[in-house]
């Protein structure tokens, strides 16, 4: 089998997504002052309220702001994850997923190329909040930085294979509301995003089990232990699972000789 | 494999294919066959199962019934193959609005495994073909309904197809676009020997040498040379005796 096409498939499809990125001036900004808004507003007020005591990964106390950012940097791959995954759905339905689907190569490898292209655009907009938070004042080790990047593509691939897996399956969370009040904001506040799973605990014990056993709690502490240069093994290999688990389901999901496609086709 | 890549394969074979949404057929059997270089009007009113039948041709739909054949090479089991030789104009739009008419069909290259270079070579000499040349540069948004259209058809022959399916191709566009597209496709038969699956519900769209396969209801009503149709069932005009079948059709149903 010759490699060369294979790598001209995935260039091509991520490129399209990178420059239709460029072009959408607005969705960018949108995924960039959704976190910003967070940071400056919402954490500043909540500075006085809520100190938080010294966790691990970091080495001294720390103020909430520093504290958000790693939940917001998944924050952001939530809401772009989601995005372009329903989106995916809308194309499918009336345009470019058709386009995409006739190639000649298999299905689980486009929806591969597609799932790493939405990925990298959120990559893009986490580093330049960073860039951000790093002019604020908030700011990780160097290397952090660079250590950050796998956990990036891991926690891309997670949300974006289930938005994907969820948008195959459920026929009314084609609306972005639905998908807001029913996935991304349950996932967001039931997590280590906003505060440490421990203070968490203090609250209400059900609360802190449901948020110890959502995934994007782990895949927030993975980027959170990237950023200060630590590797969370537990929260790495949860967070690599349930990447793949997704990802896999979500092809089958997307096969049309197996899945949602097929049901809704009826057939024999 | 036997046929598969030999010239004289058909360029797209269906047998016995049946297909149904939630219950309700949409095709029913159908039975068809289109030699290289042919050009085949598929003439059916609206919710006939033209689509459908795309849908199946490139596998966005698969639980069906029957067997589809691309250039000898079977759609479900030897599907990079087959989905190689078929180039696709669907009945919606699928340009990206925002991207050049370049931007456009570099990514369909790279769809088919093109390098750079060699999808740019395709994609200027495609558009030289259908006289866009000087558009290439250009956003697709800002390109007529016409022209959109023949960007789409230089898409679907970059990677030399050996069929051309084209759904509804002319939907929306005037007289003048229409006539020429319709043009277009004979020209790609004849001179490029591509073979070409017309599906539309527009009589005015038919020449009188072209072979032209009726369907209705998910059946295939009538498979014949357009100036033979009429004479076969008595009447004077294609449009007749197109009423004719589906009326025919109609009163089997009820």
């Amino acid at each position: 089998m010759r490699v060369m096409p294979w790598l001209h498939c995935l260039r091509g499809v991520v490129g399209r997504e990178l420059l239709r990125f460029l072009h959408q001036r607005s969705r960018f900004l949108a995924a960039l002052v959704r976190p910003l808004v967070w940071l400056f507003v919402f954490a500043a007020g909540f500075r006085m309220a809520l100190g938080v005591a010294m966790t691990e990964p970091y080495q001294t106390y720390i103020l909430y702001e520093v504290y958000i950012v790693p939940g917001l940097v998944g924050m952001i791959q939530l809401f772009n994850g989601m995005q372009s995954s329903l989106s995916m759905v809308y194309d499918r339905e009336m345009g470019s997923m058709r386009v995409l689907l006739v190639s000649p190569f298999p299905r689980w490898y486009l929806l591969v190329c597609k799932l790493l292209a939405s990925t990298l655009v959120s990559v893009v907009q986490v580093y330049v909040f960073l860039a951000i938070a790093w002019a604020y004042g908030i700011q990780a080790p160097v290397m952090g930085y660079l250590y950050l990047l796998p956990a990036l593509l891991v926690t891309g691939f997670m949300v974006g294979a289930l938005g994907l897996l969820l948008s195959s399956f459920i026929r009314q969370l084609e609306n972005f509301a639905g998908v807001m009040n029913f996935v991304i904001f349950p996932m967001f506040f039931l997590s280590s995003a906003l505060y440490p799973l421990w203070r968490i605990r203090e609250g209400s014990y059900l609360v802190y089990q449901v948020a110890a056993l959502n995934p994007f709690t782990h895949a927030v502490e993975m980027i959170r232990f990237a950023m200060y240069e630590r590797f969370n093994a537990d929260a790495v290999m949860i967070s690599v699972a349930v990447a793949v688990v997704l990802l896999a389901l979500a092809i089958l999901g997307y096969n049309p000789s197996r899945g949602m496609m097929a049901r809704k086709g009826g057939g024999d | 494999m036997s046929g598969a890549n030999d010239a004289a394969a058909l360029a797209l074979e269906v047998r016995g294919l049946s297909f149904a949404y939630a219950g309700r057929p949409a095709l029913d059997d159908v039975s068809l066959a289109v030699a290289a270089g042919e050009f085949v009007v598929l003439l059916g009113p609206n919710g006939a199962g033209k689509t459908t039948l795309f849908s199946l041709v490139t596998r966005l739909h698969d639980r069906r019934r029957g067997e589809i054949r691309i250039g000898g090479f079977d759609v479900r089991r030897q599907s990079v193959q087959a989905h190689g030789h078929i180039g696709v104009v669907f009945q919606q739009p699928t340009l990206d609005l925002d991207l050049s008419v370049m931007q456009n069909l570099a990514y369909h290259g790279a769809l088919h495994g093109m390098g750079r270079r060699e999808a740019k070579a395709r994609a200027l000499a495609q558009l030289e073909r259908v006289g866009l040349h000087d558009q290439r540069r250009t956003r697709v948004r800002r390109l007529s309904g016409g022209q959109r259209r023949r960007v789409e058809i230089a898409r679907g022959l970059m990677h030399e197809p050996r069929l051309l399916l084209l759904d509804e191709p002319t939907v929306g566009l005037d007289i003048a676009s229409r006539r020429e597209l319709v043009a277009h496709a004979h020209r790609l038969c004849t001179e490029a020997g591509v073979a070409v699956l017309w599906a539309t519900h527009l009589i005015d769209e038919v020449r009188p040498d072209d072979r032209v396969v009726v369907l209705h209801r998910g059946r295939l009503l009538a498979d014949e040379r357009a100036q033979s149709l009429p004479a076969r069932l008595g009447v004077d005009t294609l449009g007749e005796a197109f009423d004719l079948l589906i009326e025919k059709q109609e009163a089997a149903c009820e």
